[in-house]
């Protein structure tokens, strides 16, 4: 019985910290599409808006706004429409825990 | 039920294994040997992020014979004079600094049954994993009278950046006022949709400016312009009226080298002052080699969750290289993409993990349309299960040409070199 119970332990254990991982390495796969134009892990090296450290409920703003259309852009309008809610929060999540 | 000793045994262990197989607190590192073979777009990228993700868990190499990395993106603005071969050359020490193996040779044949390469130097690579990134090559007989040695030295392509560039913008240099400068585009799938008619009008530009009595002449195998016809002939009617022609269908018969004469299908010939042929291309040489190109014996097929091969396990094919499906364009936008793919599979399968499912990819392509403006083309792609599509309504490109997306094509690509390179 004892036994039992420090193997459940130890087994939430493990679905936590795999949960945890598989997240964060889902939201870096996400964010580094972005990559391309804003600079790795959201360092611009200059002319487009850097992502790195900006808040979570900023940037969900702003993306939100790009797919709306309430917002304007030349590219973001066009491709914000290609992600979800949940994705655009993952992304978020992902580039306010960069410094 | 009450567990004895050894089913706690069993159920910590299945955990353990769980564990590993999911990334347990540290996450996904990664171990063992990759090569990538070429330093373009796909390579430098995929090459950095397996580092950068692996934390250094992985040991890559990469294989290029040029000791640059020179980019297409902008070389149009330098046959333009608008821009030198510097701005657009990058050193791979930023790829050093990330610990990757930078070797300067080219692969010369791959044995995916023993996973080696061998190198034209000599001497062999060993790898657990293989990413090939070559581009595109030729077919010489796409159009009959060219050689590749005669591309080389007079009816030059300039549609791999590099010394072609340089002696394309000096053949230009070097025309007469009131010359000709004809260019040929192959029927798609070519390596960059917009990139003909970019250089078309940036050349016209440059006459413009320099040579007033001088023509372009654009002859298109395609029906019309493949990407973003209606901006760009907006443009060449505004900016270049009676400098610029553009004739669709036509598909090269003979080429006349000797007198820079072209002929096509419908009989008529041109003969050009400036002759630049774009040949129809397939799948790099060293891709064909390894038994990659499995598509029309031209280009090669990916499993687009892995970018891994459909010709052979552990050989990730990326870019211009691979068959991709209708609306994804051969570019260097899209090949980064790609890498970033075939990254985060790769450091998942060398931790013994299944790779994730792709993150949602995009692309965007910009065109100079004179040295001021720029149109743009963008999509999200969005895997399927199978492969990547744009969802409905979603991409488009610029409502017109404007000045504010040249200063965004230029910092696209300082960031996109920066981010596979540095
Ligand atoms: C004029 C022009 C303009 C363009 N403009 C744009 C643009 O604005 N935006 C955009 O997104 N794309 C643009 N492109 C397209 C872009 O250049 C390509 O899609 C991109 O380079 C593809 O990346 P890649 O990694 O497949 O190939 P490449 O970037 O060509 O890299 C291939 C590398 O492999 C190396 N190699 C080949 N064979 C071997 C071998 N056997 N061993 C070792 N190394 C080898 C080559 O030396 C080369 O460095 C343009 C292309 C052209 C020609």
């Amino acid at each position: 019985m004892k036994y039992r119970k420090i193997a459940l332990a130890v087994s939430l254990l493990g679905f936590a910290s795999a949960a945890f991982a598989d997240n964060h390495t889902i939201s870096r796969n996400m964010a580094s599409a972005c990559a391309s134009c804003h600079g790795t892990n959201g360092h611009s090296v200059g002319g487009m808006d850097p992502l790195a450290g900006m808040p979570k409920d900023e940037m969900i703003r702003k993306v939100k706004d790009f797919r709306s259309g309430a917002k304007p852009a030349t590219v973001m309008q066009q491709l914000s429409k290609g992600y979800t809610d949940q994705q655009i929060e993952m992304i978020a999540n992902y580039y306010a825990a960069q410094k | 039920m009450t567990l004895n000793r050894r089913d706690f045994i069993k159920a910590a262990g299945a955990t353990v294994a769980f564990g590993s197989l999911y990334g347990c607190a540290g996450g996904t590192k990664g171990s063992g040997n990759v090569v990538v073979i070429g330093g373009g777009y796909g390579g430098a990228t995929v090459a950095k992020y397996l580092r950068m993700w692996s934390d250094g868990g992985i040991n890559v190499t990469l294989v290029d014979p040029t000791p640059n990395f020179v980019s297409c993106p902008i070389s149009n603005l330098v046959l333009a004079g608008e821009k030198t071969m510097a701005d657009i050359t990058t050193s791979y020490d930023g790829l050093r600094k990330h610990g990757v193996t930078v070797v300067i040779d080219s692969a010369k044949a791959v044995d995916p049954a023993k996973r080696t390469v061998t190198l034209a130097k000599g001497g062999t690579l060993s790898y657990d994993r293989l990413v090939v990134s070559p581009g595109i090559d030729f077919m010489w007989d796409s159009v009959p009278g060219l050689t590749e040695a005669v591309s080389e030295s007079k009816i030059l392509h300039a549609w791999k950046a590099g010394p072609q560039t340089v002696a394309l913008r000096k053949q230009l240099e070097d025309m007469k006022d009131g010359g000709v400068y004809a260019l040929c585009i192959p029927k798609g799938p070519y390596r960059c949709p917009p990139g003909p008619y970019e250089r078309a009008s940036m050349i016209a530009n440059y006459f413009k400016a320099k040579k007033p009595k001088s023509k372009v002449l654009i002859l298109d195998a395609n029906a019309d312009v493949v990407s973003k016809g209606p901006l760009f002939k907006k443009a060449w009617t505004d900016l270049y009226s009676g400098m610029l022609e553009y004739r669709g269908n036509h598909s090269i018969t003979k080429l006349d080298a000797a007198s820079q004469t072209v002929e096509f299908e419908f009989g008529d010939k041109v003969k050009a002052d400036v002759l630049n042929i774009v040949p129809a291309q397939k799948a790099g040489m060293i891709a064909t080699a390894a038994g990659l190109s499995n598509v029309g014996g031209r280009w090669c097929g990916v499993d687009w969750k892995t970018l891994e091969s459909t010709a052979h396990k552990n050989i990730h094919v990326l870019g211009d290289s691979t068959a991709a499906t209708a609306g994804m364009p051969k570019s260097g936008h899209m090949t980064t993409q790609h890498a970033k793919v075939a990254a985060a599979a790769i450091v998942n399968l060398m931790s013994g993990q299944p790779a994730p499912d792709p993150m949602v990819i995009a692309n965007t392509c910009y065109s100079f349309v004179s040295a001021k403006e720029v149109i743009h083309v963008a999509h999200p792609y969005v895997f399927n299960g199978k492969e990547f599509a744009v969802p409905k309504g979603a991409g488009g490109v610029s409502p017109s040409r404007n000045e504010l997306e040249a200063k965004y094509a230029l910092a696209w690509a300082k960031n996109i070199w920066a981010d596979a390179l540095l």
